[in-house]
């Protein structure tokens, strides 16, 4: 919302003595915050008044003149002009030299075809000025002034210019400040000024009644709370005065003419919506505001054709929508120059559904923004009215009797006890009940033996806190001591956020940085990660109204996000990445409203010297900084995602937690990776429950360990894992440790098998081993070996 | 034999002296201490003296024996200390090769700044606590006092995945008040950090997924003055003891009275403008706006069992991407989520 504060300051409150920097600050901390404030004279400077003493032919041109110009000082300045329209005697306007013209244009004298000029006259466009701003002007020539002005006078002064438009970002709660009289009414508050009223007059011109033309019908009633209509008769369709133009201006609203001037007018100043119709267009004099019907349209007055649907609402005349409620009004109603009867329609819409059909149409309007907050159905009177005042003030139409006010249900009257001692124990204040009385009646709230009488503007009071606020914002916010509390309570983690912290620490260590992805993916990374058409991780939430495709279901599976970001280091010529992420997936549960969001932990990573084995040595790592008890590994041949060959199952006491492996070479492809990715993802919040307790000391070992090695010779298929469980059966218990430590295969070990080697570490608690204990263990281990895995000694 | 004790002394310092090597040390202690030795021959002598001679010869030998095993000892120690020199010479490195490189992960820049916002609110005894991000519109508006028809519950803004609007994306992290009040009796003090969802096409400064804490502390008696003293402390903990702060009036749907917190400009020190130029830290506002936040609105409260007469307490919220951008100088939000590698060893 824009504030030109010359106009709060001739209408409403005078604060012409606070600076531009006061005013801000003063707002802001009052609770209206100023988003940025502009100078209106800041882009023209050094243009002045002239009058045009003299003008003669340029001998060198045709078409340029020679002027002398009286700018105010002791001699005229000579200024060499190619425009035709400046006459002797003119008032013009000049850019004397070193100006600044709006579009950071610098002026400095110099020579044209030889004669000196000293700065420019100026057009309307040159100021930044259109028509509309000066409709006696032509577009095509220097602007000569028709205004009271004086020869030297700086131009701002005339163009209006002097004055400061200051932006402020209103809050939801506060519909009201919309307006020039809500932001003038906060500005008393917060300067602790008193603000000057005024009640809108009509006189009214004998010419008739409204009654006698217009019907009114509000079908609609549910929408429309309150509609207001007067007409005028007899317009005078022409510019509007300098000074109503200016504050318009200032404003960032276009001129056009009187009426339509009058309008916006009102609804800066009131904040309150207006719309003016061409009576001649409204057919059998009849308006009613009612829902749209299936295929109807209207071209709007930005000429654009609008097909409405059932349930917008409308203005509509007996045969036909002329304006969309709130929004815009049709081009088949709209105010011409040849207009002579204007309706005028200042109303209360429903906020909800004039946003609503503003957003379906694509067409939200300052109008729109303003009814979609909230309106006071109280001000579309006195804002009908002031529209006919300024009619009669700009003596452009006679205003017909009467005035149509069809009221539905509006709010009653609020009244709230107020509470001192509630109010200070909420701020932590203590404020008496005079100075809060004194507060509320600042911002014109009154309070009647100890009853707030809520203003109709003021819908957002409602409780004692809302009270608090006003209270508060008065007293001063930054008075307010600040203090501490002590509750009993105790800071902390959940033991799962301790678990992920330490899960984060621990990839980091081994050299896993930490990416962030996004919850949202593509339904194509199902078939990206060649998930078969039957998988339950298909079965993803899926957004309604997605920004994309790209971001419309909610992940199942983790991996995908990954791999999209190592896809991405790869395109960026990365040649090595370790990634790691803790990551949520959503995974929906018949008969719960809510999806389980558990987290996965992904590993990724690529480049020279990575293999399984690296990753899957890493994870182990994890696992053990956990405190996790060991987890097994078995070949997962047929996970669609993975290489057949190099992928595991990750189980943990018996119980599945992840995958590990090379990505397959097809879905690497798919993400446009053409290196060895491998990668695992592991169902992290299972993991919580299965983790070891607090470790407890063991007493180090007294008696030595006793090293064996083994080497085995055995069929291909025989694996790792299979031979350590033998060996870890058959040792028994002064086996302290097995290990593999090589695997062989070529000459001496015939083809089809393969040998290998595992370091054995005995030891006893109660004495030192001899060379028979260990005999004995590794014949135990042999003869299972043999007979279990038919693997014999190297 | 005083004579010759003296001979065997004078060569024998002199020899030791000259010795140039552990074994050559080791040839000479033999020669001269040894059962065959210099000094033992002369002793066997020792017979031949007379009661009186005896014991001065004695005392003498033993002397010279002394010395000369101290000199040996020395020479020892020195020779020991050249050789350890030399092999230590011999040993030197260029220090400038490069160390062995070890590859470090490290914790995305945004996670770093919130690990260190999450430790200092544990420090002042709040309970981190997590929430869904899959929410019931319900959690999300409903109960935060965000009525029917508000603009926020668009579809233009929210993400929904059913036609009836009933299950959304959470688009704040508010709903985790509810969910605590719900099942906690106050005294309650808990952060919520978390994501959040909002339909905003991304750019440098927008994201559809972002990041929030939330903060609550209800029990009884607590005030504005409480909001102000906690905020106070936890910036002053995140950007020293010298921030200054201010805080605004402003509107929350779920909190009244509402406020946002600015901090003055640390660049321009709140006056907008450094050297003549407008402070491009702040746009020349000599603030900046960190958080919103309010005493929790009596409603909220109602909506969750608590007595609003019995009990109050203050609510806030921040965004963790801005905080981040802020003290890390990352300009495009766009590259916390491109996750470069590059971009990650930055920090």
């Amino acid at each position: 919302m824009k504030l030109n504060r010359k106009w709060i300051n001739e209408e409403f409150v005078d604060l012409s003595q606070v600076s531009d920097k006061d005013f801000c600050e003063t707002m802001t901390i009052f609770g209206q915050k100023v988003e940025t404030y502009e100078r209106l004279d800041a882009e023209i400077q050094n243009v002045v008044v002239g009058r045009v003493l003299s003008l003669v032919r340029h001998p060198n041109s045709d078409h340029m003149w020679i002027c002398q110009v009286d700018v105010g000082k002791d001699e005229p300045v000579q200024i060499v002009t190619g425009a035709q329209n400046v006459k002797e005697n003119d008032l013009v306007p000049v850019a004397l030299h070193n100006s600044r013209l709006p579009g950071g244009i610098h002026i400095t004298k110099g020579k044209l075809r030889g004669e000196i000029s000293n700065g420019m006259l100026c057009s309307l466009k040159e100021l930044g000025l259109t028509k509309n701003d000066f409709p006696y002007a032509i577009e095509d020539g220097i602007w000569i002034l028709q205004e009271d002005c004086a020869v030297g006078q700086n131009i701002n002064t005339v163009m209006g210019s002097d004055d400061t438009v200051v932006e402020f970002e209103i809050t939801n709660n506060r519909p009201d400040c919309y307006s020039i009289i809500g932001l003038a009414r906060e500005a008393a508050a917060a300067f602790h000024k008193p603000m000057r009223h005024h009640e809108p007059e009509v006189k009214g011109s004998g010419a008739g009644s409204i009654f006698d033309h217009l019907d009114v019908e509000v079908e609609a009633t549910q929408l429309c709370s309150r509609y207001t209509a007067r007409m005028v008769a007899n317009v005078k369709i022409g510019p509007s005065p300098k000074w109503l133009r200016q504050r318009l201006r200032a404003n960032g609203v276009r001129p056009i003419n009187n009426i339509v001037d009058i309008t916006n007018y009102v609804m800066l100043e009131y904040g309150q919506p207006m719309h003016a119709f061409d009576y001649r267009y409204v057919s059998s004099g009849k308006i009613i505001v009612r829902e749209s019907r299936e295929g109807e349209t209207l071209t709007t007055l930005d000429g654009n054709l609008r097909q409405l649907k059932p349930g917008m609402l409308v203005i509509a005349d007996q045969d036909k929508p002329i304006g969309l409620a709130g929004i815009m009004g049709g081009e088949n109603s709209e105010i011409l120059d040849d207009t002579t009867t204007v309706v005028f329609e200042s109303a209360n819409f429903d906020g909800t559904s004039i946003r609503q059909t503003a957003l379906a149409l694509g067409m939200r309007t300052e109008s729109s923004g303003k009814f979609e907050k909230h309106l006071d159905p109280l001000m579309a009177l006195p804002a009908i009215q002031r529209a006919c005042e300024l009619v009669e003030l700009l003596e452009c139409g006679d205003v017909l009797d009467g005035v149509v006010d069809i009221l539905g249900e509006i709010p009653a009257p609020r009244t709230i006890p107020l509470e001192p001692e509630k109010i200070n124990a909420l701020l932590g204040t203590d404020i008496s009940r005079e100075d809060m009385e004194l507060y509320l009646n600042r911002l014109e709230i009154p309070v009647e033996n100890g009853m707030i009488q809520v203003p109709s503007w003021r819908p957002d009071l409602v409780l004692t806190a809302d009270i608090a606020e006003e209270v508060g914002r008065s007293y001063g916010y930054n008075e307010i001591p600040v203090t501490s509390f002590s509750t009993a309570t105790q800071g902390g983690y959940s033991p799962m956020m301790r678990f992920e912290n330490a899960a984060g620490n621990l990839c980091r260590a081994l050299g896993y940085s930490e990416i962030i992805t996004y919850s949202f993916v593509s339904p194509s990374i199902f078939d990206q990660i060649r998930l078969p058409q039957d998988s339950p991780l298909r079965k993803a939430l899926k957004i309604q109204n997605p920004l994309g495709e790209d971001t419309s279901i909610m992940r199942t599976v983790a991996l995908p996000s990954m791999l999209d970001i190592l896809s991405r280091n790869s395109a960026y010529h990365n040649k090595a990445a370790k990634l790691y992420e803790l990551a949520k997936v959503y995974l929906p549960k018949e008969g719960q409203a809510l999806p389980e969001e558990p987290k996965h932990l992904v590993l990724g990573t690529y480049g020279a010297g990575e293999t399984f084995f690296t990753l899957k040595g890493e994870l182990e790592a994890v696992f053990s900084g956990l405190r996790l008890p060991k987890a097994e590994y078995e070949a997962w041949t047929d996970h669609p995602s993975y290489h057949p060959g190099r992928c595991a199952r990750v189980t943990i006491g018996g119980q599945e937690v992840g995958v590990l492996g090379q990505v397959h070479p097809l879905v690497a492809k798919n993400y446009g990776i053409d290196t060895e990715i491998y990668a695992a993802e592991i169902d992290f919040s299972s993991l919580l429950s299965m983790q070891l307790p607090e470790p407890t000391y063991t007493p180090l070992p007294k008696y030595p360990t006793v090293s064996r090695d083994l080497a085995l010779v055995c069929q291909e298929s025989v694996t790792v894992a299979q031979a350590e469980k033998v060996i870890t059966q058959a040792a028994g218990r002064l086996l302290r440790s097995v290990s593999l430590f090589d695997i062989y295969r070529g000459p001496g070990v015939p083809a089809g098998k393969k040998s290998m080697a595992f370091s054995l570490e005995l030891r006893a608690d109660d004495r030192t081993l001899t060379d028979a204990d260990s005999e004995q263990v590794m014949n135990q281990v042999l003869t299972a070996l043999k007979e279990r895995l038919d693997a014999t000694l190297r | 034999m005083k004579e010759q004790l003296e001979n065997i002394k004078r060569q024998a310092m002199e020899a030791l002296e000259a010795a140039s090597s552990p074994a050559v040390l080791e040839e000479l202690r033999v020669k001269l201490l040894g059962k065959k030795g210099e000094l033992t021959n002369v002793l066997k002598q020792m017979g031949k003296l007379t009661a009186q001679e005896r014991p001065v010869m004695g005392q003498l030998a033993n002397s010279v024996r002394a010395e000369i095993e101290a000199k040996l000892e020395q020479r020892k120690v020195d020779l020991h200390a050249a050789a350890m020199e030399e092999k230590l010479l011999k040993e030197t490195v260029d220090v400038t090769i490069p160390g062995k490189a070890v590859v470090m992960g490290k914790q995305h820049p945004m996670n770093q700044v919130l690990q260190q916002i999450k430790d200092v609110f544990v420090g002042m005894g709040y309970q981190v606590v997590d929430g869904p991000e899959v929410e019931l519109a319900d959690y999300n508006f409903t109960r935060l006092n965000i009525e029917e028809g508000h603009p926020s519950r668009d579809r233009s803004d929210t993400f929904y995945f059913t036609d009836d609007d009933s299950l959304l994306l959470r688009t704040q992290t508010s709903p985790v008040q509810i969910r605590v009040m719900e099942n906690a009796k106050p005294p309650i003090c808990i952060i919520a950090p978390g994501r959040v969802y909002r339909k905003d096409e991304a750019d440098a400064t927008h994201s559809p997924m972002f990041h929030q804490i939330e903060g609550l502390v209800v029990d009884k008696h607590i005030t504005m003055g409480d909001l102000k003293g906690a905020l106070t402390t936890l910036m002053r903990q995140l950007y020293g003891p010298d921030a200054v702060m201010r805080f605004r009036p402003h509107h929350f749907p779920f909190t009244e009275p509402s406020c946002e917190m600015d901090m003055q400009c640390h660049k321009c020190k709140g006056t907008g403008e450094v050297d003549g130029q407008v402070c491009s830290t702040c746009h020349g506002e000599g603030w900046i706006e960190l958080l919103g936040a309010g005493m929790v609105h009596p409603k909220v409260l109602e909506n969750c069992g608590i007595d609003p007469e019995e009990y109050s307490g203050f609510a806030f919220g921040m965004g963790l991407e801005r905080m981040a951008m802020r003290s890390t100088r990352i300009n495009d939000l766009r590259l916390i989520f491109d996750n470069d590698i590059r971009f990650l060893n930055q920090f």
